[in-house]
C-alpha cells in the first residue's frame, strides 16, 4: 500500500471513530441526565437504605468517569449494560428482537430497489417529458407521506375493509406483506430521486454520445455504460438508508405490533429504561460506522481511482 | 425522516429573464396553495363558521359529510367522543403550521452559522464542525428524539430542541459546501485586497449569495419539521392533549381505524399534501439557484 | 519595447494623483516554494519551485507559461492574498512572514487585482455603485479622489451602468469595471491574471489599450499573468517563462523573445499564438 493510502484510510477512519466516540459520550450523557433510576425502579415511596443498596448494585455511586469509562469497555466487549425492566442483559435482547427488524428492513429494501431504480432511470431517459414528471412527483409524494400514516391506511384497506391480509403481528410472509410495503415508501422515493440524479448526469457525460455513436443500442448504452456509472452514489444510500431503518422503524413497527427494535425502544422509553434506550442508540451508531466503513471500502472497490 | 440530499450550490447570478420568470411563476403557484391554507386555519376560527367545540355523545363516530350517514353539521364527521373533527383539524393544522416555521428556523439559523464558518474559515474550525457534524448523523435521530422526550417530557420547547437537534446538521453540511463553493471566487480575493475584515466577507458577501439556497433549504427544513413532528405526535411523545395537531389527531385515530378510519385519513392526507406542496417549492427555489440544475 | 513610466501622457499627470516614485522595490520574491496537498491522497504537490522575482516602482512585469505552470499560484502567494508558501515575500518592504494581520490589510490595497473572468469578480449581488460605495467605506481617504461618474470614465464607461448588476453587463463591461475598482485604490501595484483570455477578441484590444494606458498615467507597477505572448510583449518590460512550477529564464521581453536562450522558452514561443510575432522582426 502506497504511504497515501494508508494516511487517506487512516483519516477516514480516525474521523469515523471519533464522531463514533462524540455519539457514543451523547449517549452517555443522555443515559445520566434522566434523574435517579432507583425511584423509577423502587417507586417514589422506597426506603432510602434500600434505594442506596440499588445505587451501590448499579454503579451508580461510583465517579462519573469511572462510571463513563466502565460504559466505553463495556460497548467495546459487547456488553451494553442490563435492562432495568427487563432484568436482562440488553444485548441479548437487542439481539433478539434484531432478526424481525432485519426481516422488515430487509424486504422493504428489496421492494425499494425493485420499484425505485427503474422508476428514476425512467425518469432520467425521458426527461423532461409527463413520464418524467410522473415519476418525479410520485417519488417526492412517497418523501411527503407520513409512512406510518400511509401504514395505518393500508390496513384499513387490506385488513379492514377487504379483510385480504393481517393487520399486524408476525409469523407468516402474509404478515410481512404491508409492513415491507410501508417500509419501503420513503427509501424507495428517495432511490428514484437519487437514481434519476445521477443517470441523468451520466447521460450528459460525453463518453455516452461517443457510445451511441459507435452504433451500440439504446438500451445496452442506458444500463451497461450509464447505470454502471450511477451506481455509486445509488449504493452508497442503499448502506446508509439501511442504517437509518435499521434503528428508525419504530413508528412503522408500532403501527403493526412487530416485535423488533423499534417496538422495545418505544417500550423501554415507555417505562424510563434508560440502560435500555442507551443501548439502542449505541447499537443504532454502531451500526451507522459500520456501514458508513462498508460505503468506503465499496466506493474503492467500484472506483479505482480512490484506492 | 427525510434526509436531505443537497448538491454543494455554487452562488449564481440571477438567471436569465425567461429562466427567472418561469422559476418565478412556478414557485407562485406553489407558494399560493400554502398561503392559503395558512390564513385559512388562523382566519376560520375567528369567522365562527366552524361547528361548537364541545362534546356531543349523542353523535359519537360520525362518518364525513359526504359518507352515508354523515351530516353537514359535521363534515368531516365526529371522534368517539362526538367532538367536531372539521374544527380540531382546524386548529391542529393551525399547530402544525407553527411547528413547521419554527421547527425549520430553529435547525437552520444555529446549522447555516456553523456551516458558513466551517466553509469559510476551514482549518481546525472546519475539522471540529465537521465531526460535530459526522457525530450528530452518526446518531439514529428518531431515538436520539425519543431519549430526550422521555427524560425532559413532552412538551413544545422539548420538540423544538429535538428539531433543531435533528436538523441543524444537515443545513450544516449543504451551506458549508456552498460557502466553499462561493468563498473560491474571485470578488472574494478583490475585497480581501481591498482590505475587507473578515466578518465583512462572510456576512456582507458570501451570506446574501447564500440567502437563496438558504431559503430553499429552510422550505424543505418545514416539510421534515412537520414530519417528525408527525410522527413523534403519532407516538404519543410530540403534542399531546390538550394541544392537538394533525401528528396527534393521526394517534388518537389510530385506535379507531376499524370503526372511524376518517379520523386518521384527513388530517394524514393533509400532512401529505402540506409537505408535498413545501417540497415542491423547496425544489422550485432550489433549481431557481442552481445554475446547474436550470440548465437541465 | 515600453518605456519607463515617468515619460508617460503628461496631460494625465496634472490631473491623476501620481503614486509617489519610491526606491523600494513594490515587490520583491526570493525563494519561494507553494505546495499544495491534495485533500483526498494526500499527495505533495509543488505548484511554485523557488521562484524568485522582483518589481520595481512603476515597472511591468509578466509571468507566462502554459496552464497550471504555477502562474496563478505564485502571483496569490506573493501578494499575500493566497497560500502563502516558504521563503521570502516583501511587499513595499514589509516581510509578508513578519507582518501583523492588522498591518497587512493596511498594506493590502495597495495591491489590486484585475483576474480572467470578470463575472467571477463582482458580486453577483452588488450593483456597481453599491460595490463603489462598499470599497469607499472600506478606504475613505484612498478613494476620495475621484467621483464614481469620472472613474467610470477613466475606463470608458458611461455612468448611466451604476445602476446595473454584474449580470446585466457584457464582459469587456464588467472586466472594464474591475479595472475601476482596481484604479479607485490607486495601488501601487496591479496584479493582472489573464485580464482579457475571458473576453471575446474585439473586446480585448480596448482592455489591453486601458491597461496600458492606466500604466502610463498612474504610474502603478504591473504584474501580468499570462499565456499569451502577444499582451505580454505589448505591455511588459520584463518576464519570467515559468514551466512546471519554476522559472526557466528570465529577463527584458526583448531579449527573452529576441534570443531565447531556454529550449523551453523557444518552444513556447514556436507553439503559442504570439509566434507570428516573432517572424514580423
Amino acid at each position: 500500500m502506497k504511504a497515501s493510502t494508508v494516511r487517506r484510510v487512516g483519516g477516514r477512519l480516525a474521523s469515523l471513530f471519533a464522531s463514533l466516540l462524540i455519539a457514543l459520550s451523547l449517549a452517555f450523557l443522555l443515559g445520566r441526565l434522566s434523574g435517579d433510576p432507583t425511584a423509577t425502579i423502587l417507586g417514589p415511596l422506597a426506603p432510602p437504605e434500600q434505594r442506596e443498596a440499588l445505587r451501590h448494585q448499579l454503579g451508580l455511586d461510583l465517579p462519573v468517569l469511572v462510571q463513563y469509562l466502565d460504559y466505553l469497555k463495556g460497548v467495546f466487549t459487547g456488553d451494553l449494560g442490563q435492562s432495568l425492566q427487563f432484568y436482562q442483559s440488553n444485548t441479548s435482547m437487542i439481539a433478539d428482537r434484531l432478526p424481525f427488524t432485519l426481516q422488515l428492513v430487509g424486504a422493504g429494501m428489496a421492494l425499494a430497489l425493485l420499484v425505485g431504480i427503474p422508476l428514476g432511470v425512467l425518469a432520467a431517459t425521458r426527461e423532461g417529458t409527463w413520464w418524467d414528471r410522473g415519476a418525479s412527483t410520485l417519488a417526492l409524494l412517497g418523501q411527503s407521506v407520513p409512512v406510518f400514516w400511509f401504514g395505518m391506511m393500508l390496513v384499513v384497506l387490506f385488513a379492514v375493509k377487504l379483510g385480504w391480509l393481517p393487520a399486524g403481528q408476525s409469523g407468516s410472509p402474509k404478515h410481512l406483506i404491508l409492513p415491507a410495503l410501508t417500509m419501503s415508501v420513503y427509501p424507495m422515493a428517495h432511490i428514484a430521486r437519487l437514481t434519476r440524479a445521477s443517470m441523468s448526469d451520466a447521460l450528459a457525460e460525453p463518453y455516452i454520445d461517443s457510445a451511441r455513436a459507435r452504433g451500440i443500442s439504446t438500451r445496452r448504452v442506458i444500463w451497461r455504460h450509464a447505470f454502471t456509472n450511477a451506481m455509486m452514489p445509488i449504493l452508497t444510500i442503499v448502506v446508509l438508508q439501511t442504517g437509518i431503518l435499521l434503528s428508525g422503524a419504530v413508528a412503522v413497527e408500532y403501527v403493526y405490533s412487530w416485535p423488533g427494535l423499534g417496538q422495545l425502544a418505544l417500550q423501554a422509553i415507555q417505562f424510563r429504561d434508560f440502560p435500555l434506550v442507551q443501548a439502542i442508540v449505541v447499537f443504532g451508531a454502531l451500526v451507522f460506522v459500520v456501514l458508513n466503513l462498508l460505503v468506503d471500502v465499496l466506493h474503492s472497490i467500484v472506483d479505482p481511482r480512490v484506492r | 425522516m427525510s434526509q436531505l440530499e443537497l448538491d454543494p450550490v455554487t452562488a449564481a447570478p440571477p438567471p436569465p429573464r425567461r429562466a427567472g420568470r418561469r422559476a418565478r411563476t412556478s414557485v407562485f403557484w406553489l407558494a399560493l396553495p400554502l398561503a392559503v391554507t395558512a390564513v385559512a386555519v388562523f382566519v376560520l376560527p375567528l369567522t365562527g363558521l366552524l361547528p361548537e367545540r364541545g362534546q356531543d355523545l349523542a353523535a359519537t363516530r360520525q362518518p364525513p359529510a359526504f359518507l352515508a350517514g354523515g351530516s353537514w353539521a359535521h363534515p368531516l364527521g365526529t371522534d368517539k367522543l362526538g367532538q367536531d373533527l372539521l374544527t380540531q383539524f382546524v386548529s391542529a393544522g393551525r399547530l402544525t403550521i407553527v411547528i413547521g416555521l419554527v421547527g425549520a428556523l430553529v435547525a437552520i439559523g444555529p446549522g447555516t452559522l456553523l456551516g458558513l464558518l466551517a466553509g469559510y474559515f476551514r482549518g481546525w474550525v472546519d475539522r471540529v464542525i465537521s465531526i460535530l457534524i459526522d457525530a450528530q448523523l452518526a446518531l439514529p435521530f428518531i431515538l436520539v428524539a425519543l431519549a430526550i422526550i422521555a427524560n425532559r417530557g413532552s412538551s413544545l420547547p422539548v420538540l423544538f430542541l429535538v428539531l433543531a437537534l435533528t436538523g441543524w446538521a444537515v443545513c450544516a453540511r449543504v451551506t458549508r459546501a456552498a460557502t466553499m463553493a462561493i468563498r473560491e471566487r474571485q470578488f472574494v480575493i478583490g475585497l480581501r485586497a481591498a482590505g475587507a475584515s473578515e466578518p465583512r466577507i462572510v456576512f456582507r458577501h458570501i451570506l446574501p449569495n447564500l440567502a437563496g439556497t438558504i431559503v430553499a433549504l429552510g422550505t424543505l427544513q418545514v416539510g421534515t419539521a412537520i414530519l417528525v413532528e408527525s410522527a413523534l405526535s403519532f407516538l404519543g411523545l410530540g403534542v399531546v392533549p390538550p394541544m392537538n395537531s394533525w401528528g396527534s389527531m393521526l394517534a388518537s385515530g389510530q385506535d379507531e381505524l376499524s370503526q372511524a378510519w376518517w379520523i386518521a385519513f384527513f388530517p394524514g392526507l393533509a400532512i401529505t399534501a402540506l409537505v408535498l406542496l413545501v417540497n415542491l417549492l423547496g425544489d422550485a427555489l432550489l433549481t431557481h439557484h442552481d445554475p446547474r440544475k436550470r440548465r437541465r | 519595447m515600453s518605456e519607463v513610466v515617468e515619460t508617460g501622457v503628461p496631460g494625465d499627470l496634472a490631473r491623476h494623483p501620481r503614486t509617489p516614485a519610491s526606491d523600494t522595490p513594490v515587490l520583491e520574491v526570493d525563494d519561494l516554494v507553494v505546495e499544495h496537498r491534495d485533500g483526498g491522497t494526500g499527495a505533495v504537490f509543488r505548484a511554485v519551485d523557488q521562484v524568485s522575482l522582483r518589481i520595481a516602482a512603476g515597472e511591468s512585469v509578466a509571468v507566462v507559461g502554459e496552464s497550471g505552470s504555477g502562474k496563478t499560484t505564485l502571483a496569490m502567494a506573493a501578494t499575500g492574498l493566497g497560500p502563502r508558501g516558504q521563503g521570502d515575500v516583501r511587499l513595499l518592504g514589509h516581510s509578508l512572514s513578519a507582518i501583523s494581520r492588522t498591518r497587512l490589510r493596511r498594506l493590502r490595497p495597495e495591491v489590486q487585482v484585475v483576474f480572467q473572468d470578470p463575472h467571477g469578480s463582482l458580486d453577483p449581488r452588488q450593483s456597481v455603485r453599491s460595490g463603489l460605495r462598499e470599497l469607499r467605506a472600506l478606504q475613505p481617504e484612498r478613494t476620495s479622489w475621484i467621483g464614481d461618474a469620472d472613474l467610470l470614465g477613466r475606463v470608458r464607461l458611461a455612468a448611466d451602468l451604476l445602476d446595473r448588476y454584474p449580470h446585466q453587463l457584457s464582459g469587456g463591461q464588467a472586466q472594464r469595471v474591475c479595472i475601476a475598482r482596481a484604479l479607485l485604490m490607486r495601488p501601487r501595484l496591479i496584479v493582472a491574471d489573464e485580464p482579457t483570455s475571458g473576453l471575446d477578441v474585439s473586446v480585448q484590444a480596448d482592455v489591453l489599450a486601458l491597461l496600458r494606458q492606466i500604466r502610463t498615467t498612474t504610474g502603478a507597477a504591473l504584474l501580468m499573468i499570462s499565456h499569451d505572448l502577444a499582451v505580454v510583449r505589448s505591455l511588459c518590460d520584463v518576464v519570467h517563462v515559468m514551466y512546471r512550477g519554476r522559472v526557466v529564464e528570465a529577463g527584458p521581453c526583448d531579449r527573452v523573445f529576441g534570443a531565447p536562450e531556454n529550449d523551453y522558452t523557444r518552444e513556447l514561443l514556436a507553439a503559442m499564438p504570439g509566434a507570428r510575432w516573432r517572424s514580423r522582426r
